[in-house]
């Protein structure tokens, strides 16, 4: 009779420990997606500061940056999560495209050799996170083997995915094909640099993680 | 001259997952193209993707890889569906192709459903001779 009350007492405490965990909600897709645009935008909507600097030269972000404690409301649920945005996954990195980009050599050859570390720390965070945007330029072509890569192995982590299909603004943006290409997933069409559609990809975010 | 280098399954299946992706950087490495016999499981493409960037220098620029599986659709032929489930089943990993190229040779794969197109940078090559 004890035990099972311990036991009873022991599943209680432990379950409502485990909801005080806190979610981490990871960006992740390949550079120049729009994981720190998006960040942002999140961080401006509901804490009024950004996260991160923003460029078009590839590999901006290099290293994994942690917003805590992001209260996002929607009629009268809420949810808290931690934002991990990560830096793009690649596998190649070529300091000379850096240099074509505008940057002097040493600047280029000290941003690929942080860039790589980046991309091997995004990887090493999988293991971390609870639920995932995977961020897409939706004016390329979304089959590539970094995408498919990254989504394979969050399935097989079996970690919620959203897919967002960023820069809607563009005319070459095309969220049909992105649709087309993972047909499993539910994609949402944004512009995080204007907040085109971030309601809805408010909406789709409760929906995936059913706070 | 471009080199593809094939590795049937039998030369990797008792390997490791670091023992086979040191075996395909090693060949890329050396500007091979590297046509492995079946799929990388997929905590190994994610391994792979790590371990290239840790060799990632002035001159080797990374990979260029694409992992083909057979896509199995259900045609309304329950019978044929069912078997070839049942095929993919029991060959596993040993179905489809794995490409790795290095990024300074390969400038790109294109590919949809039915086909593949790869996309080199001849002058690396001619850059050699020279």
């Amino acid at each position: 009779m004890l035990d099972k009350i311990r036991s009873a007492l022991k599943s209680l405490f432990s379950g409502f420990f485990k909801k005080k965990k806190q979610l981490k909600l990871g960006l992740y897709g390949p550079p120049n997606g729009g994981k720190t645009t998006l960040a942002n935008k999140i961080c401006k909507d509901w804490l009024g500061e950004e996260m991160g600097s923003v460029s078009n030269i590839p590999h901006e972000t290099r290293e994994i940056k942690i917003k805590e404690q992001i209260l996002i409301k929607s009629g009268n649920k809420q949810l808290t999560f931690n934002l991990v945005d990560t830096p793009g996954i690649a596998t190649r990195i070529d300091y000379e495209d850096f240099v074509k980009a505008g940057l002097d050599e040493e600047e280029a050859k000290t941003r690929a050799k942080e860039a790589t570390k980046g991309v091997i720390d995004s990887i090493k965070w999988l293991d971390s996170v609870d639920a995932v945007v995977v961020v897409l330029d939706a004016t390329k072509d979304p089959l590539n083997q970094v995408n498919i890569t990254i989504l394979g192995n969050l399935q097989a982590k079996k970690i919620p995915v959203l897919i967002v299909g960023n820069k809607i603004d563009l005319k070459r943006a095309d969220i049909k094909k992105i649709e087309n290409t993972f047909p499993q997933y539910k994609v949402v069409g944004i512009s995080a640099k204007y907040g085109t559609s971030v309601e809805d990809f408010y909406t789709e975010l409760f929906n995936l993680v059913k706070p | 001259m471009i080199t593809i280098e094939f590795i049937p399954f039998s030369q990797m299946s008792g390997l490791s997952t670091e023992q086979k992706i040191k075996k395909i950087l090693k060949s890329v490495k050396s500007d091979k193209i590297v046509l492995l016999q079946g799929k990388l499981k997929k905590d190994e493409e994610t391994e792979l993707i790590k371990l290239t960037m840790s060799m990632v220098n002035e001159k080797f620029h990374g990979i260029e890889p694409a992992i083909f599986s057979p896509e199995i659709k259900n045609t309304g032929n329950f019978l044929k569906f069912l078997k070839e489930k049942f095929i993919n089943m029991l060959l596993s990993d040993r179905q489809g192709i794995t490409l790795v190229g290095p990024a300074n040779l390969i400038k790109e794969i294109k590919r949809d459903p039915e086909k593949m197109q790869l996309l080199l940078d001849l002058n690396v090559s001619r850059r050699k001779k020279k």
